[in-house]
């Protein structure tokens, strides 16, 4: 990757409000031209905070962001031309829709005839032709999300900033928006920082997702590469659901390793994060990779279980199993004709590929807890 | 179908019924007490400015046959000169001359010695009444004096309501302008709007600034802040008004303060003038403009800027474009609300104004409790009343269309 690829650099980045805790603390962050990157994690991460240094309103307490080779320190928000999506949409309520989307320009000092066609343009591309003249309190959430759309755009800036703009809407309006906001990137191929805690919302739309958490980077990878092989705990439970089972590592053997669990057995696991023999672990299984059958060439590793209790979620049927003292772990299991649902209190042997079982830093909170009594 | 739905609507209207008797029962003793206290006296102030019983009180013979004088350039017959007579005899007997002259005076030049030089003068019987009543008081041979006596007749005149306004009507019916030197009443009605609208401004420019600090600090710093903004209000007006004179007579803080800082070298006068009207008005007003701005303020997220600067604005031109307007209900709020306020104000100028500094409502005050002209007091305050439902109707109409209407 060239230099002239990065648009945007953090560069040892930290930021504290009252001089003692640091919500950012050391962000190096080099963000590519044209691409979407998603800033994901629960609040107080600090993403949003990262967010807010770059827009220009916050300023970092130490280090430095560049954008174009050019520092931003000395730069006031209204100079840096990056367009921004607030968390409310922030539409002036005085003005129509006509005057929000013109106002970048007008303060730009371009010509009405210009403004008009470009605003016209603008609109066109939320399709919101026709609305034009209405006020924002006339329009529903999802129009509105449209027009701070248009607004942020129609000055054609390199940079546009996203602080949670999909929060306010329903489920079924908030997924289609996301596809119409990753199509409008791809067509005018500008760089987007969007800041979500929806992890599907990330997986959905971006090139790349950095998870933050406690004011670092945890992981920054293309989505596939987060869900699929997670650096850390963290990650794997904060992005899309996990299971967890401790225990010790008895050995490394290349790039796997073997783990005796609390109970006393003994699995394979693919080394991810783990500092070496006689250290503390916790494995990770997503609920679909996880078989309910005993051990195979393909899934060598097995473990009984028992079956607590049967989900049916119409597609699929979740089964919530104990396992090795975990009374929660889940798998999903799909309807096949030939295999009968366990009932509860039956017990059994599950089984799973050796990559498909992490070996990840111990994890001492339950993340998904953490993350929403934050 | 159709059945069923207007049965459905007697349905609603009997539910109806109970709830909206309940709450019209609540409001029913404020209602009464508004009644009784507010627009029954105000009605019949309001009804004292035009309705005009006095002179025809004492003199009923006057005011029944001045209706049959037809001709109003030639003198009335002899029929009204009789009953002049008449009335003046049975007045000078019950002792309500003094209540027919006081009346006459308003609208006759020495019309107190007019009614009772010719009661004093007038024979007990004549055989032409209007011979002898012109032989005792050759000005009752003038047309002009019959004039004024038909409109004060009533029962109703537009006399009080033209006087208010600086007009009187001729003999013959013609409404023109008073004498320069006897026209007062339009320069204290005009006195009294600039006051008010200087005091508006002044309230306007110092408590913007204010509000805005208590809109954006946090909440540990704005409420001491804000119990200093309502500190005045817990003040009694007299002692506040008392402490402005302390503060701005010749021998006072402020004029010391600025003699020893070298700004003057002669004590200025502060007090007793219009600089003082304004200090004392202001410092009065100003929670009534600070806390409609401060409640539309708080309201404005802190987004709108940021999302103004983000597009371009710089933070003047943010500032002009979005949150001016955005406080715009609340100026406007604040600026009715002093505005009015100030419009009747009475203690403050009276004790920290001059002469020429007192407005109309000092001049009702001193129709109602020192002259006892209560048809004067009436009218000045309709023609307030009227003028400022009229600036009130101009406002809304200006201001509607900017999102600054109020009521």
């Amino acid at each position: 990757m060239s230099q002239t690829d990065i648009l945007v650099s953090f560069q040892g980045v930290q930021k504290t409000y009252d001089g003692e805790n640091l919500v950012v603390k050391d962000l190096n962050l080099d963000i590519r031209r044209g691409e979407f990157l998603t800033l994901l994690g629960p609040s107080g991460s600090g993403k949003t905070t990262s967010l807010m240094m770059l827009a220009g309103f916050e300023t970092p307490t130490r280090g430095d962001i560049v954008l174009e080779g050019r520092s931003l320190a000395k730069l006031p928000p209204h100079k840096r031309d990056i367009g921004m999506v607030f968390q409310n949409y922030a539409l002036f309520p005085h003005m129509s829709v006509e005057e929000n989307v013109g106002f970048p320009l007008s303060v730009r000092g371009l010509s009405r005839a210009e403004q008009r066609e470009r605003v016209a343009k603008a609109l066109d591309m939320v399709r919101l032709d026709g609305m034009a003249q209405r006020h924002p309190a006339q329009l529903s959430g999802g129009q509105q999300q449209r027009v701070a759309l248009a607004r942020a755009l129609v000055f054609e800036p390199k940079l546009v900033l996203m602080d949670e703009p999909l929060g306010a809407l329903d489920k079924q309006l908030r997924e289609h928006m996301q596809i119409e906001i990753k199509h409008i990137h791809e067509s005018l191929g500008v760089t987007v920082v969007y800041v979500t805690h929806d992890q599907s919302e990330a997986l959905t739309m971006s090139d790349r997702i950095a998870v933050f958490n406690d004011g670092m980077i945890q992981q920054i990878d293309a989505p596939e590469a987060v869900y699929e092989s997670p650096q850390n705990s963290f990650v794997a439970h904060f992005i899309g659901e996990s299971n967890a089972l401790h225990g010790r590592i008895e050995r490394i053997e290349g790039q796997d390793c073997a783990v005796r669990l609390e109970d006393g057995a003994e699995v394979r696991a693919r080394a991810v994060n783990v500092a070496g023999a006689g250290s503390r672990t916790s494995l990770s299984f997503r609920p679909e990779k996880v078989h309910l059958a005993p051990a195979s060439e393909l899934y060598p590793n097995a473990l009984p279980a028992q079956v607590r209790e049967t989900i049916y979620h119409g597609d699929h049927v979740r089964i919530r199993l104990a396992v090795a003292g975990n009374e929660e772990f889940m798998v999903k299991m799909r309807f096949r004709a030939d295999r009968p649902i366990p009932r509860a209190g039956e017990r059994l042997e599950i089984s799973f590929a050796i990559a498909d079982c992490l070996a990840l830093d111990p994890l001492d909170k339950p993340v998904r807890a953490l993350a929403e009594a934050s | 179908m159709s059945i069923a739905a207007t049965g459905l609507k007697a349905e609603l209207r009997r539910a109806e019924r109970a709830r909206k008797r309940r709450a019209f029962l609540l409001v029913l003793p404020l209602l009464l007490f508004l009644i009784v206290t507010f627009v029954i006296p105000i009605g019949d102030m309001l009804r004292r400015s035009v309705h005009d019983t006095e002179l025809a009180g004492v003199w009923p013979r006057v005011a029944q046959q001045i209706g049959d004088w037809e001709n109003r350039s030639r003198l009335p017959d002899e029929a009204l000169f009789a009953a002049l007579a008449a009335d003046l005899a049975e007045s000078r007997e019950n002792r309500s001359l003094a209540t027919a002259a006081r009346r006459l005076n308003y609208a006759i030049d020495n019309g107190r010695s007019l009614v009772f030089g010719t009661a004093r003068k007038l024979p007990d019987s004549a055989g032409s009444w209007k011979q002898a009543i012109i032989e005792a008081e050759p000005r009752w041979g003038d047309v002009e004096l019959w004039g004024a006596v038909a409109q004060a007749s009533g029962p109703l005149t537009g006399f009080y309501l033209l006087q208010a306004l600086d007009l009187k009507r001729t003999a013959g019916g013609d409404i023109v302008s008073v004498p320069s030197n006897q026209a007062v009443y339009v320069d204290i009605l005009l006195r009294t709007f600039t006051v008010s609208l200087v005091v508006t401004l002044l309230c306007l420019a110092l408590g913007f600034p204010v509000a805005y600090l208590l809109a954006t600090l946090p909440t540990r710093l704005a409420n001491p802040l804000m119990i200093l903004v309502l500190l005045p209000f817990w003040t009694s007006l007299l002692v506040r008004t008392a402490a402005w004179i302390v503060l701005l007579q010749e021998q006072g803080l402020v004029n010391e303060a600025m003699i020893w800082l070298g700004l003057i070298d002669q004590p200025v006068r502060l007090i007793y003038n219009r600089i003082g009207v304004y200090v004392a008005m202001t410092h009065v007003l100003l929670p009534f403009m600070i806390l409609p701005l401060y409640a539309v303020m708080k309201g404005i997220s802190p987004a709108y800027m940021r999302a103004a600067t983000s597009l371009g604005a710089s933070p003047t031109r943010a500032f002009v474009k979005v949150y001016l307007p955005l406080t715009a209900p609340g100026i406007a709020a604040g600026a009715l609300l002093v505005f009015i306020l100030a419009l009747g104000y009475y203690i403050t100028p009276a004790l920290v104004g001059g002469a020429a500094d007192q407005m109309i409502s000092y001049f009702i005050a001193f129709y109602t409790s020192d002259t006892v002209n209560w048809g004067m007091a009436a009218a000045l305050g309709a023609v307030l009343l009227t003028a400022t439902l009229i600036l009130y109707a101009l406002y809304n109409r200006l201001s509607g269309s900017a999102g600054m209407r109020v009521g």
